[in-house]
């Protein structure tokens, strides 16, 4: 068996998750990184993603929309903007805020605030993979 | 001497603001509970998110970045937290002290207000306030204090301000609220590097951290998180000691107007019993004169 590392998920509100894992997967402005225990410390910015916690053959899955995250060599800190467990994501919402998204990017009008349009469509797409 | 009439009148007046300041100490008493939990459950965000930047500042040394490096500007922002409604004590003015009472003088310093109670005050001593975030502060959430960071450090980087302050009431304990004046940029990095150090355990000693993307890249990328982190953190805070100030305040109220009604009652009784000595003695005296 794999050993274990803790894992913490910490929102501004409260502290979502923490517990042991074995593998966790998400994806930080590098690209996407799998963690197991004994990693070498690496603080590293974590982009809006889905976050998979493997436990005891386990899968959890997490919507992480931002933020970053610490690893040392038996812990993990996420440090999350926002984090939601799928049966909290109102996938409606997250499907129209998708959609007005993409306008906002194919329309590039003048004014629009491009970075922020980016950043509410990649929130979405996460909130959205994060259901199915 | 007061009539009884008056001293009556006067009696139900102060019951009356009693059962005021009694509920209004209830009501604080129940959402100074609530603020509290919220104000615990983002302490651990917060520590983590200081201890982070402190170890990454004392990493990266002094890199030349203007979230490090001053950029040279004259003129000081402050983002003062104080609270929409008065009746909370010192709560409000103690806030404003620490402003006017500071090196700021009222050319140079920039009020970014969160709250009805500071924008009032420091408009009429005569400081800019630039922004009004006041709606903010009764129920913050970190997408309000997100927008206020954007518009921050969008103003930081075009060179309008060139320090940003932050002036907010640290929440102790229920009965300790103690106001706090904070430099949030330039992140200084001599101080963060000492106590960085101090918080590295051993094991971490041998293997250093490592950044990715590199230490400069990921300043630009950590210091608007660890900006919007130390306001939310400050704004619940905030709103835990406001409620805090509030219940001191009211209860003081409300146990001077139990004194005041004491006193009043003692007032009336005398008056009545002064009133039926003095009948009795007319009375006295006038069946003594028909005898």
């Amino acid at each position: 068996m794999a050993d274990k590392f803790k894992l913490s998920i910490i929102a501004p509100d409260a502290l979502f998750f923490e517990g042991d894992a074995e593998f966790l997967e998400f994806t930080s402005t590098e690209g996407d990184l799998g963690v197991y225990a004994n990693h070498i410390p690496l603080t590293t910015i974590v982009e809006p993603c889905v976050a998979t916690i493997h436990n005891d053959g386990e899968k959890k899955k997490a919507a992480v929309l931002g933020g970053f995250a610490e690893i040392l060599k038996d812990k993990v800190t996420i440090l999350a903007e926002a984090a939601q467990w799928p049966e909290e994501i109102d996938l409606a919402r997250a499907e129209a805020s998708l959609k007005r998204a993409q306008e906002r990017i194919a329309a590039k009008k003048e004014g629009t605030d491009m970075k922020r349009a980016e950043a509410s469509l990649k929130r979405a797409v996460a909130r959205i993979e994060t259901i199915e | 001497m007061a009539s009884m009439k008056d001293i009556k009148r006067r009696r139900v007046s102060v019951q009356s603001t009693q059962q005021i300041t009694k509920a209004m100490k209830l009501v604080s008493t129940a959402k100074l509970q609530k603020a509290r939990s919220r104000a615990e459950d983002s302490k651990a965000y917060f520590d983590c998110m200081y201890k982070t930047m402190t170890s990454l500042l004392a990493k990266a040394g002094n890199v030349n970045h203007p979230y490090v490096q001053s950029n040279g500007c004259p003129n000081k922002a402050v983002v003062v937290v104080t609270s929409n409604r008065g009746l909370a004590g010192g709560y409000n003015s103690n806030i404003v002290k620490l402003v006017t009472g500071g090196d700021f003088d009222k050319e140079t310093t920039r009020i970014y207000a969160v709250g009805g109670k500071g924008v009032e005050l420091l408009k009429h001593r005569g400081y800019n306030i630039v922004a009004d975030y006041s709606e903010t502060i009764d129920a913050p959430t970190y997408e309000d204090v997100r927008e206020i960071t954007e518009r921050l450090l969008n103003d930081y980087i075009n060179g309008e301000i060139g320090e940003i302050y932050l002036a907010y009431t640290f929440f102790k304990n229920t009965v300790s609220h103690i106001p706090t004046l904070m430099k949030v940029l330039p992140v200084e990095a001599d101080d963060a590097a000492v106590e960085g150090e101090e918080e590295v355990s051993a094991i971490d000693k041998i293997t250093p951290m490592n950044f990715e993307p590199e230490e400069e890249e990921a300043i630009k990328l950590l210091v608007p998180k660890y900006v919007s982190s130390i306001l939310y953190g400050a704004f619940v805070e905030a709103v835990a000691s406001e409620n805090g100030a509030r219940m001191q305040a009211m209860d003081s109220a409300t146990s001077n107007a139990e004194e005041i009604i004491n006193d009043l009652e003692l007032k009336y009784n005398r008056a009545r019993q002064g009133a039926i000595t003095q009948e009795l003695t007319e009375i006295i005296a006038g069946s003594e004169a028909i005898s």
